[in-house]
């Protein structure tokens, strides 16, 4: 699998730009954020999502999908980036459908990943406990009971739980991993305003659990849930290089025009350093961007890869998104002016699964230091 | 493809028939890379055999046209060449500056008369060319250069001084940049021409470094004449060559950060300082800087990757090309900057076996010269921001 896009991907990824900077760009975003639907995102446009077929494009043709792979999938979530589109994209198709696939039972394929590819349900996946997101740190809050299971545990940061059909909830026993699929009447959610206007809510769960809702814990204790976070997160840096090459090129188009002491700032040496020095940074992103959803589709080892592409995208969305107010001014600092969106996005969306540092770490100890 | 394998299975035997043992070791140092010239250093006397028989198929430049001596293969054959020569370990017959810098430059630019005087005693490894670009007051601003050639009829009477002259005091001939009109802006009157080292008026001097002795010379002309058929190009249009050129030695300078051992930094760290229980190194600061290299180090290795395979695909030399030689040297240059903290004190070693003749030492300051030679870090972040981002000049 080369680094270079073919000509099918070149489509794909242009007509995601043209649909999302028509219908689900910048400007729906700020309507959204000043009053928000209850849902948490816009039914209509998730209907048009679903129509074109993005739900299903990474979910293989026997469960309803069309088993396009996981690189079309990142193009799409890279331009839903771009758009700062709001939708329940990320929780049900990058994250629960990831989950289910690599370590849902058959039966729990046949059921779900249809409906998903069809756009039929919003699901989410509940993982986090406490202020940071930490497989090591996960409580044990599973036990049996009779044929089934019980399960009490609060699960933080789990996107557009309001909304969420049900939830694949990945906690613990004194064995092992556990994972469920558990309908949203059976928990209670706290919704949660966050910095980035998006749906995002505490999953409150304590509730009793019969054997089917049980997932393959075989496969989640051997690789599997670490292979599909490692998944998900290649997705979440897609949508982070998204929101950083917006950032960057309204950035640039700013240095182009501000005037000040007579000249465009864009000819001060200062600021062209700082703008090439990111260009550059950028460019590493989209290359290990793009190494990541390849060596997904590959059926490649993610360890050494995930975390590095995480990390790597954590960085420097954080710098490119700084320095887009840095350099854009004193409007830079107002809600009018849409770069402080993307700061907003961005840091959320590094927090969610593990943020630079948590990545950083375990790219180091998966590196054998 | 038939043919392809043909082409194969010969190549084989003629490469097991005449590539010397003595030629399938690893290179380990300088002196074990062979150079060529009127009077070739030589480490090892198969050096010469290798590369003489090498030379007589044109094959120390494979994919030059055999009308100057070259291989003539296909990129599909040199690359069945590579991957033969690979497959015992044989090592390079010759590398040169006229293989890589001036002959690709005299293949676009020079007349036909020019190609057939100096690509085949280049291809036999018979003539060693240094390149004579940077001035002292001509670093960055290399288009200020100020060596000059006087219009003497038949030939030009070139005065003036060079430095940063790779291997000058060991080339045969040189080619150089040279003003022969100050009248335009800097970057016309500028000429590229060719002239022997051995010609009255030439002298060069050595520069040792903070790294220690160098291959770099001070190279000085006076009153040097140069016929004018030694010419490349037009007069006055030499800087089209020399940026042609620079690309080209940018291109082999990034390399340089790609480079690295079997081993990681953070695995030699881990071996040298200890663990803890879980795995992490014990210095936990020096451990995040470290992982913080290792993953530029990958999404840069990504990023070469992906150039490549789009310009293998059609789509050209993207913007991230022009990154190469800024990130690259860059990169080095803290890789170098860690491998003292991961090494610690025998890092510090200058001489003496114990400390390996101090050559982390010696690399660790030698590197510091990548983000200069070649075009500055800052010059290649202007050039970024210019041409690739469309800023505005000052």
């Amino acid at each position: 699998m080369t680094l270079v896009l073919n000509e099918e991907e070149i489509m794909l990824r242009d007509s995601a730009a043209g649909f999302l900077a028509e219908t689900a760009n910048v400007d729906a975003f700020r309507k959204h954020r000043d009053n928000p639907s209850p849902t948490g995102f816009d039914p209509a446009l998730w209907g048009s999502i679903a129509e074109m077929g993005w739900c299903g494009i990474a979910i293989d043709e026997a469960h309803g999908g069309l088993g396009y792979g996981f690189t079309g999938l990142g193009l799409i979530i890279e331009q839903m980036g771009k758009n700062l589109t709001v939708s329940p994209f990320n929780s049900t198709v990058l994250m629960a459908a990831t989950a289910i696939a690599q370590f849902g039972t058959e039966a729990q394929k046949q059921e779900w990943l249809p409906k998903i590819a069809a756009g039929e349900v919003v699901m989410s996946l509940a993982i986090q406990e406490g202020s940071h997101f930490d497989l090591d740190s996960l409580s044990t809050s599973v036990s049996m009971q009779g044929d089934g299971f019980a399960v009490k545990v609060e699960k933080r940061q789990v996107l557009d739980a309001i909304s969420a059909d049900a939830f694949v909830v990945v906690a613990k026993d004194t064995a092992g991993y556990q994972a469920f699929i558990i309908s949203a009447d059976q928990v209670s959610v706290r919704n949660q305003s966050m910095v980035d206007a998006l749906s995002s809510g505490t999953v409150v769960i304590d509730t009793s659990l019969t054997a089917e809702a049980q997932m393959d814990a075989n496969s989640l204790n051997n690789g599997g849930l670490e292979r599909a976070l490692d998944m998900m997160n290649i997705g979440l840096a897609a949508e982070l290089l998204g929101v950083s090459i917006e950032a960057f090129e309204q950035t640039v188009g700013y240095l182009r025009e501000r005037k000040q002491f007579g000249k465009v700032i864009g000819s001060f040496q200062g600021l062209q350093h700082r703008a090439a020095d990111l260009f550059a940074e950028l460019e590493l992103c989209k290359a290990i961007v793009l190494k990541g959803l390849r060596a997904v589709d590959a059926g490649e080892d993610l360890s050494g890869l995930g975390s590095a592409v995480k990390a790597k995208l954590a960085q420097i969305s954080q710098r490119a998104t700084n320095e887009g107010i840095q350099m854009h001014g004193g409007i830079g600092m107002t809600d009018e002016y849409n770069i402080g969106f993307f700061i907003k996005r961005a840091r959320v969306l590094e927090h969610t699964l593990g943020d630079f540092h948590y990545h950083l770490d375990r790219y180091a100890l998966q590196g054998g230091y | 493809m038939s043919d392809l394998n043909t082409f194969r299975t010969e190549t084989r035997a003629w490469l097991e028939a005449n590539c010397p043992e003595s030629m399938r070791v690893p290179i380990r140092s300088f002196e074990d890379i062979y150079n060529g010239g009127r009077n070739p250093e030589i480490s090892h006397p198969d050096q010469k055999v290798w590369c003489d028989r090498m030379a007589e198929r044109g094959w120390t430049v494979p994919e030059w046209p055999q009308a100057y001596g070259g291989g003539g293969l296909s990129k599909d054959e040199a690359k069945v060449l590579k991957e033969e020569m690979a497959r015992i370990g044989a090592r390079p017959a010759l590398d040169s500056f006229g293989i890589s810098m001036l002959g690709p430059a005299l293949l676009k630019f020079g007349n036909e008369e020019q190609k057939l005087e100096h690509l085949p005693p280049i291809v036999r490894g018979e003539i060693r060319w240094c390149q004579g670009y940077s001035e002292p007051n001509a670093g960055s601003d290399l288009a200020s250069l100020a060596t000059r050639a006087e219009d003497k009829g038949d030939h030009y009477i070139v005065n003036g001084q060079k430095i940063w002259t790779s291997y000058a005091n060991k080339a045969d001939w040189i080619f150089c940049l040279v003003r022969t009109d100050s009248t335009g802006t800097k970057h016309e009157g500028i000429s590229f021409v060719l002239f022997d080292m051995a010609t009255p008026g030439v002298t060069t001097r050595p520069i040792k470094l903070i790294s220690g002795s160098s291959p770099f010379c001070e190279t000085f002309f006076d009153d040097v004449p140069v016929l004018k058929k030694n010419l490349v190009g037009e007069e006055g249009k030499g800087w089209t060559i020399a940026k042609y050129l620079l690309t080209h030695e940018r291109e082999m300078i990034s390399s340089f950060g790609a480079a690295g051992g079997k081993k990681t930094l953070g695995q030699r760290a881990a071996e040298n300082m200890g663990t803890d229980a879980s795995g992490r190194l014990r210095a936990g600061t020096l451990r995040s800087v470290i992982a913080q290299y290792q993953l530029d180090t990958l999404a840069f290795a990504a990023t070469m990757e992906k150039v490549t395979a789009e310009a293998k695909a059609g789509q050209g030399l993207g913007p991230a090309s022009s990154i190469f030689k800024y990130y690259g040297t860059e990169l080095n240059k803290r890789r170098n900057e860690l491998l003292l903290s991961v090494e610690g004190e025998p890092a510090l070693g200058w001489d003496g076996e114990e400390y390996n003749e101090g050559e982390i030492a010696r690399a660790w300051l030698r590197s510091k010269g990548n983000s200069i030679e070649g075009g500055t870090s800052e010059v290649q972040l202007n050039i970024v921001a210019k041409r690739v981002l469309g800023l505005p000049d000052a």
